[in-house]
């Protein structure tokens, strides 16, 4: 086994079993899944995305590429996850994946054998012919053998939440750098939010040995930590990555509140997407060791020598028994002295440098490099050639690599900012336009030591305390390990035919970057896109740069010249969930319910999506089986006695003050300057651009005062367009607009006995007579014995009708009352369904033909718009294309055979044309059948239809097969005259 | 984003909606000469800089204010908040 | 150099030694035929067409940075023609029939996957429209099918069908649309050009135009002055900027649409699939990563970045359609400027400038429309006169009330 007997932090009194690929293994609290696994001598943990490559793990942390795997299972099963972040805990069920039928046996990696053929892009110059294969053949292949994980498509049962934190400073990382920043700030008073993707706060410092005053350094981190829980300033976010930088301060955090765990505690969500409002940030993500590439360096084994000694000393693990490192740099030498202490054998220092320092305990082979590597599942051996040209083997189960670090910029970047290169540290460090209010420290800017961590990470809290004005004292920190930096550049071993590898999940070789050079794809957005460097699930963080080191070699240009690719943000992948939080299935959206909502429940009703409102749809009786028996009820009852339906959902406006005439004339296209007290005008509003935008009525309660309705979908863009024009256009108009959709429940009551109904309800003084409150007529009235209520008579069915609002909170009692006082009028309540019917009957536009597309001339309304005055939209309306006589009109449709349905959404063309666009005259918008006319009907636009009347056309749908001869008539169908609303 | 209301003060960018260029407070006479020319011009041509712009948005989840914001479109830095209703009638709109 | 499986085999036993550039690195000449000013995927495409179609070869390609940098190079790889207007049908109809033929056309697999789009359809008045617009499509010789619920539930078993806030009520398919390798479509188009003499010429950015009694005579670029009897202007997410240069004010904004791709996963969603009421629209790329997108952000943007409530917005949609995305990693988002008209249909014509002519206005939309953009510019370049197919895309629409605006949401871009 390769626990070590000592040390790490773990809790060795704990046992938590887990499995992976179903055999069974223990581990410790504090283990990762990667950790746990190295512990039980587990090295084979993955297969790379392309040749199926035996892999194990490459890191320690968030960076990983190559040990991904699959936690659990049914709905909550996760594909891709990163061994290396993966906490342990007891029943962790884990599985390889991309491998079949196993791990260890995988048929797919016969294309490691073919890779020679597999070459970057290989695919963009074959698999060509016959073009119907692509689909049929070559596809589905490579999109089976692609892709990592798999999901099971169950939905997921877990909950995810959203909140908004604020702070001063948003430190993130808990290295030696942000516990500085968060100290200084915190002790300071200032509101402090630490944010670390780690479980356990720290960062490198529970990694490393070395002192920080006459303390460990994970130590004192402990204690650092401890302090700032204790702050009432401070709040600490473990377990939670800082994932993007957005603007202004903005940046979304994503806390794992349950990921580790076996699932998550009752009524707890998994994760939490926290939007953080900061005034300033410090970033302190620290850096990512990086590898070097040579002939077959993705065997199980060799992995970052900054993650190696992180095993051991983190977790008291050591990958294999005998080690080897190779270097370029001094951090290299630091892994070897740490694995030494903790008794591991350690081979060789492979040291590329000549004048390599000595290291006490093991042999430095200066000037020397590892040329080549063996063992098919898991590292045997390395071959080493010396600085002699020598070559010879060293038989291990272990080689840790450091190519140096690279400072964790991305999200110093995500705002565009290019890093710049660093030639003292072989590096790119934060440059550009680093996000509103960053600063960056610690190993993040370039300062790799642990005393350089402290002091710049306090150093960036002081400036960003200072610009909100506050100065801060730097704390006492105890003296730290202060190494400079000492490399000298390395980035892979020449001189081979074999594969090295850069992109070790995407399998991109140093050959592919050569090819890619020779083909041309040499700017950096080329080589990663026609390679693929870079854009696997890890984006890059352990591959980029080698990749543009050698590139820049074959171009002959500096890295510096040869430039990165962007930083995109999430820093690490992060679940969909998380993103979308409580708005999911049926909590999308809201929805807004009518004041009859439970009267209608209650009814049986059926309900309808209507935007966000859920509408009455139709109100089945129990010997009804067909929702068009209901409707057609409704429609019959209501032409025939009386019907009620709750309109609440129309948008209501109300207008006032002493310009409000003079404002709304200039709303609507027609005119309402001299719109009587008492009466109600239908109004349509143009937009600017002279289409139709909405339409509904104003009604003048007030010589200062008026109600203006809007369509449902429209309610919030026509208020938001009326605020326009009173804020922007006339600033200095007498006139307030307020919305009262949700403060009056408003009922159409319709049919030739809803005066008759209404009596019943309006107290007595007011008078409902055809002379006392005529078609059109509006007023304040009161209902019930006094309740406050307004009256319109307008109608949207063509029969004498009214619309009757009252106060939200009686619209549910009014409803009732309706029902009740209505009982010997067989009063009928009915839905959006019948309302629409009744409409089409009446040939009133609605939605389908106020598309955004009509003009008022198209609508039959194109006398409405005014010469006389400046209202918006009249002055574009005049355009000649929008004033074309042969354009299209509002007409309607009967068809031949009255029982044969037309389609809405078919297209008009003429008897005996072919059914092709060049003989399309129109389509029809709406259709339904008509109780009252014993016939299908329609509406629609065609080309000239006011010339067209009594003409036969074709109400053609290809799409669903239909074909129907139809007669153009006039829109009007149910009392053109008007007689039965004037009635 | 967020954005400096000049009365409310910073609110999240998500409360508001957008419109556009503010020279749509800069509407033409409809009764003049030549109206459907001019009309074009304010309805469809944008400068669309790269750079500073000033735009309108309306707190639709607030005040129901409309402001007038001057933007860098390239960084998404704000540079000044205004009531809309103030530019117009500096700019001499009024009834 | 022809590429086929069999030269990859030749290749692979001699050491890949006989590959060659994709496309020369030439010097800029200092005349030309014909100037394009652009190497996104419309310009190389124009240029392409240019030659091959219309035997016009002296031409060049200037590009600011690196060729396919543009929207290209940022997109959800979507290729359909289900539009509703007579403007438009034609045109993408057309652009579908070219992408059908593109690869063996350009001996490029750019991997043109016709594995279908399908539009979902929540509510009565959805229907209505999409029966509209299917039937349109079918007038026009495009393929349109309609669903029922239970037939996309058979297609796609895993979307919500039991809990959702706005049930799926049925869907418009098109079997012919799908999804294109969208880098490869540059690099194809690239190759092609550059193999019919097309001079490419990236790192070269225009700086102005020499305008001399209203004809252009060429162009002023960091490498220089071109001079070229006619210039082309195609440049997605600059196309104010450049045309301010010529002193010219366009109905366009620009804004910013974001796009998404998660980690890659095992085959699990067989077509494009687009929610009707959210902004969600979504397809898996032969990698395995879900491409997904959804409304743009909304006010004007060069920055090539969006923000938060978008990205929210667009993973509520993801969760509402398929409530199996919950532990799915969204591996990267991006940025990328949409010109977006003020009708939300593009604009192919010449300017009132002699020489000078003008593609764009693509809104979100131009991957697709591609390989037609290319060719219909390359007919108005090398004809002076629209093609057929293109004939309403004219800047003197908006004046003369001939917009065409599929959404009907008038002049305001950020609705488009």
């Amino acid at each position: 086994m390769n626990r070590l007997s000592t040390g790490g932090q773990i809790d060795r009194t704990t046992q938590l079993r887990f499995t992976f690929d179903g055999q069974p293994y223990h581990g410790h609290a504090g283990d990762t899944l990667a950790s746990a696994l190295l512990a039980n001598g587990v090295r084979l943990m993955g297969r790379s995305f392309k040749y199926h490559r035996p892999r194990g793990v490459l890191s320690a942390g968030s960076e990983e590429p190559n040990a991904l795997v699959q936690l659990r299972k049914g709905g909550r099963q996760e594909p891709n996850t990163r061994a290396t972040v993966a906490e342990l805990f007891n029943g962790l069920e884990a599985a390889s994946q991309n491998a079949w039928p196993s791990l260890k046996l995988d048929a797919l990696a016969i294309n490691d054998r073919l890779s020679n053929f597999l070459t970057a892009g290989f695919y963009y110059k074959t698999f060509m012919w016959p073009a119907a294969f692509w689909e049929k053949l070559y596809e589905p292949i490579i999109r089976r053998a692609a892709g990592l994980g798999s999901i099971s498509t169950d939905p997921d049962p877990d909950s995810y939440d959203k909140g908004f934190l604020h702070c001063d400073l948003l430190v993130i990382g808990a290295g030696p750098a942000g516990l500085a920043a968060a100290l200084t700030a915190g002790r300071a008073g200032a509101r402090v939010i630490l944010a670390d993707e780690d479980f356990r706060m720290g960062g490198r410092l529970n990694a490393e040995t070395h002192g920080l005053g006459d303390q460990s350094c994970a130590d004192w981190a402990a204690g650092a930590v401890a302090e700032l829980a204790s702050l009432p300033n401070v709040r600490l976010l473990g377990r939670t990555t800082v994932l993007g930088a957005f603007d202004h301060g903005i940046y979304a955090a994503v806390e794992r509140v349950a990921d580790h765990l076996a699932e998550p505690a009752p009524g707890k969500p998994r994760q939490i997407l926290w939007r953080i409002y900061s005034k300033r940030a410090v970033l302190c993500a620290g850096a990512i060791d990086r590898p070097i590439s040579f002939a077959n360096n993705d065997r199980p084994g060799i992995m970052l020598a900054g993650a190696m000694r992180a095993y051991v000393n983190r977790w008291a693990v050591t990958p294999a028994q005998t080690v080897a490192i190779f270097t370029n740099n001094d951090d290299g030498h630091r892994t070897a002295r740490d694995l030494l202490a903790q008794g591991v054998d350690v081979a060789a220092i492979v040291d590329t440098r000549v004048d390599a320092p000595a290291c006490d305990g093991v042999q430095v082979l200066a000037g020397a490099q590892v040329v080549d590597s063996a063992g098919r599942l898991g590292l045997k051996s390395v071959t080493v050639r010396q600085a002699s040209g020598q070559e010879h083997r060293l038989r291990i189960g272990a080689l840790g690599v450091s190519g140096g670090w690279n400072p964790n910029v991305a999200l110093s970047s995500h705002q565009r900012g290019r890093p710049e290169w660093n030639e003292a540290i072989a590096a790119f460090v934060p440059g550009g336009i680093l996000p509103q209010g960053m600063r960056v420290a610690g190993a993040a800017a370039g300062r790799f030591s642990t005393q350089g961590a402290l002091e710049t990470g306090a150093g960036a809290a002081i400036q960003a305390l200072s610009d909100l004005g506050k100065t801060v004292q730097a704390p006492d920190f105890p003296m730290a390990e202060d190494g400079a930096t000492r490399i000298t550049p390395f980035w892979h071993v020449g001189g081979t035919k074999a594969r090295a590898w850069l992109d070790f999940q995407n399998d991109v070789t140093v050959k592919d970057v050569t090819l890619a050079h020779q083909e041309g794809f040499r700017a950096v957005e080329h080589l990663k896109r026609y390679t693929t460097l870079g854009m696997a699930t890890d984006q890059g963080k352990t591959s980029n740069l080698g990749g543009l080191a050698v590139m820049a070699e074959l171009t002959g240009q500096s890295i510096a010249q040869t430039g990165t690719t962007m930083f995109r943000p999430p820093y690490t992948p992060v679940a969909m969930g998380a993103l979308a939080g409580r708005s999911v299935g049926r909590d999308f959206r809201p929805t807004r319910l009518t004041p009859s909502h439970i009267w209608a429940v209650e009814q049986g009703a059926t309900f309808v999506e209507v935007g966000m409102w859920l509408r009455a749809q139709y109100f089945p009786r129990a010997d009804e089986s067909d929702w068009r028996q209901s409707v057609d009820r409704e429609v019959r009852a209501t032409r025939g006695s009386v019907g009620v339906c709750d309109v609440t959902t129309l948008g209501k406006i109300d207008v006032q003050g002493r310009d409000a005439a003079a404002f709304l004339n200039r709303i609507y296209c027609n005119g309402f300057a001299k719109l009587a007290v008492g009466r109600v005008r239908y109004g349509l509003m143009l937009r600017e651009d002279g289409i139709a935008m909405d339409d509904g009525t104003a009604a003048r309660m007030a010589e200062d005062h008026f109600v203006v309705t809007t369509t449902t979908a429209n309610a919030v863009s026509v208020f938001r367009h009326m605020e326009f024009a009173r804020q922007c256009l006339w600033p200095d108009m007498d006139v307030q607009l307020i919305s009262t959709t949700e403060a009056w429940a408003q009922f159409a009551v319709a049919g030739p006995k809803s005066r008759a109904l209404l009596q019943k309800i309006v107290d007595p003084e007011f008078d409902l007579s055809n002379d006392g409150f005529p078609f059109m007529a509006c007023g304040e009235i009161t209902v019930c014995g006094g309740c406050p209520a307004r009256l319109f008579r307008i109608s949207f069915s063509g029969e004498l009708a009214y619309e009757i609002a009252v106060p939200t909170r009686y619209g549910d009692a009014l409803m009732r009352r309706l029902m009740d006082a209505g009982r010997e009028f067989d009063v009928t309540p009915y839905g959006t369904e019948a309302l629409g019917v009744m409409r089409i009957e009446k040939g009133h536009a609605a939605g389908n033909e106020l598309n955004g597309q009509t003009t008022a001339l198209n609508l039959g309304m194109g006398r409405m718009v005014s010469d006389k005055k400046d209202s918006i939209g009249a002055v574009l309306s005049r355009r000649e294309g929008l004033q074309d006589e042969n354009g299209l009109r509002l007409v309607g449709f009967l068809p031949k055979n009255p029982q044969e349905r037309v389609i809405a959404g078919a297209h008009l063309l003429d008897r005996g044309a072919a059914p092709r666009a060049a003989n399309d005259l129109g389509y029809v918008t709406s259709a339904c059948y008509s109780p009252t006319l014993d016939s299908y009907i329609a509406i629609g636009f065609l080309k000239s239809g006011e010339t067209r009347l009594g003409d036969v056309v074709r109400a053609a749908s290809p799409l669903t097969g239909q074909d129907t001869e139809v007669t153009v008539v006039s829109p009007h169908f149910v009392d053109p005259k008007g007689e039965r609303l004037r009635a | 984003m967020i954005i400096n209301h000049p009365l409310l003060g910073p609110c999240d960018a998500q409360e508001f909606t957008y419109l556009g260029d503010a020279r749509l407070i800069d509407r033409p006479d409809g009764m003049a000469d030549g109206a459907e020319d001019v009309f074009y011009d304010y309805a469809y041509l944008r400068d669309n800089p790269a750079g500073q712009h000033r735009e309108l948005w309306f707190h639709e989840a607030g005040d129901r204010s409309w402001l007038v914001i001057t933007r860098n479109t390239l960084t998404h830095e704000i540079i000044s908040v205004e009531l809309a209703r103030d530019v117009a009638r500096k700019q001499g709109r009024s009834l | 150099m022809r590429y086929s499986g069999f030269k990859i085999l030749k290749e692979a036993l001699s050491g890949h030694k006989g590959w060659t550039p994709a496309w020369r690195d030439p010097d800029p000449r200092p005349q030309y035929d014909i100037v394009i000013i652009g190497g996104g995927g419309h310009g190389l495409a124009t240029a392409y067409y240019l030659a091959r179609q219309f035997r016009q070869c002296n031409v060049a390609v200037l590009e600011k940075g690196w060729i396919g940098g543009g929207n290209v190079g940022r997109n959800t790889t979507i290729i359909r023609s289900n539009y509703l207007l007579d403007g438009n049908e034609p045109f993408y109809e057309f652009s579908l029939k070219l992408w059908e033929g593109l690869e063996q056309d350009l001996n490029y697999n750019a991997m043109v996957s016709q594995r279908g789009i399908l539009n979902l359809i929540h509510s009565d008045a959805q229907r209505d429209a999409f029966m509209r617009r299917g039937n349109g499509m079918i007038l026009h010789g495009a393929d349109a099918e309609l669903l029922g619920a239970d037939q996309v539930r058979r297609e796609y078993p895993f979307l919500n069908f039991d809990n959702a806030r706005f049930p799926i009520k049925g869907g418009l398919a098109q079997r012919r649309g799908g999804t294109v390798r969208h880098d490869a479509v540059a690099w194809g188009y690239a190759r092609g050009a550059d193999s019919h003499g097309v001079d490419i010429i990236q790192n070269c950015e225009v700086t102005g135009f020499r305008i001399e009694n209203g004809h252009c005579k060429g162009v002023e670029t960091s490498r220089g002055f071109i001079r070229a009897a006619k210039v082309g202007v195609a440049v997605a997410g600059n196309s104010s900027r450049v045309m301010a240069q010529a002193g010219m004010r366009l109905p366009i904004e620009s804004h910013v649409l974001q796009a998404f791709v998660s980690e890659g996963l095992k085959p699990v969603l067989p077509g494009v699939i687009t929610f009707g009421a959210g902004h969600f629209y979504c397809s898996q790329s032969d990698k395995g990563g879900l491409v997904f997108g959804g409304d743009i952000d909304g006010y004007n943007s060069y920055a090539q970045r969006g923000n938060l409530p978008v990205i929210e917005d667009v993973a509520e949609g993801g969760m509402a359609l398929f409530p199996g995305l919950g532990r799915v990693r969204l591996l990267r988002m991006w940025g990328g400027i949409m010109d977006m008209s003020m009708d939300g249909s593009p604009i192919i014509d010449r300017t009132h400038i002699q020489g000078l002519y003008f593609n764009g206005g693509w809104c979100y939309g131009g991957f697709k429309a591609t390989p037609a953009s290319g060719w219909c510019f390359a007919h108005l370049l090398a004809t002076d006169t629209p093609h057929d197919v293109a004939k309403a895309y004219r800047f003197d629409r908006f004046r003369r009330g001939r917009m065409i605006d599929e959404k009907g949401m008038g002049a305001q871009p950020n609705l488009h």
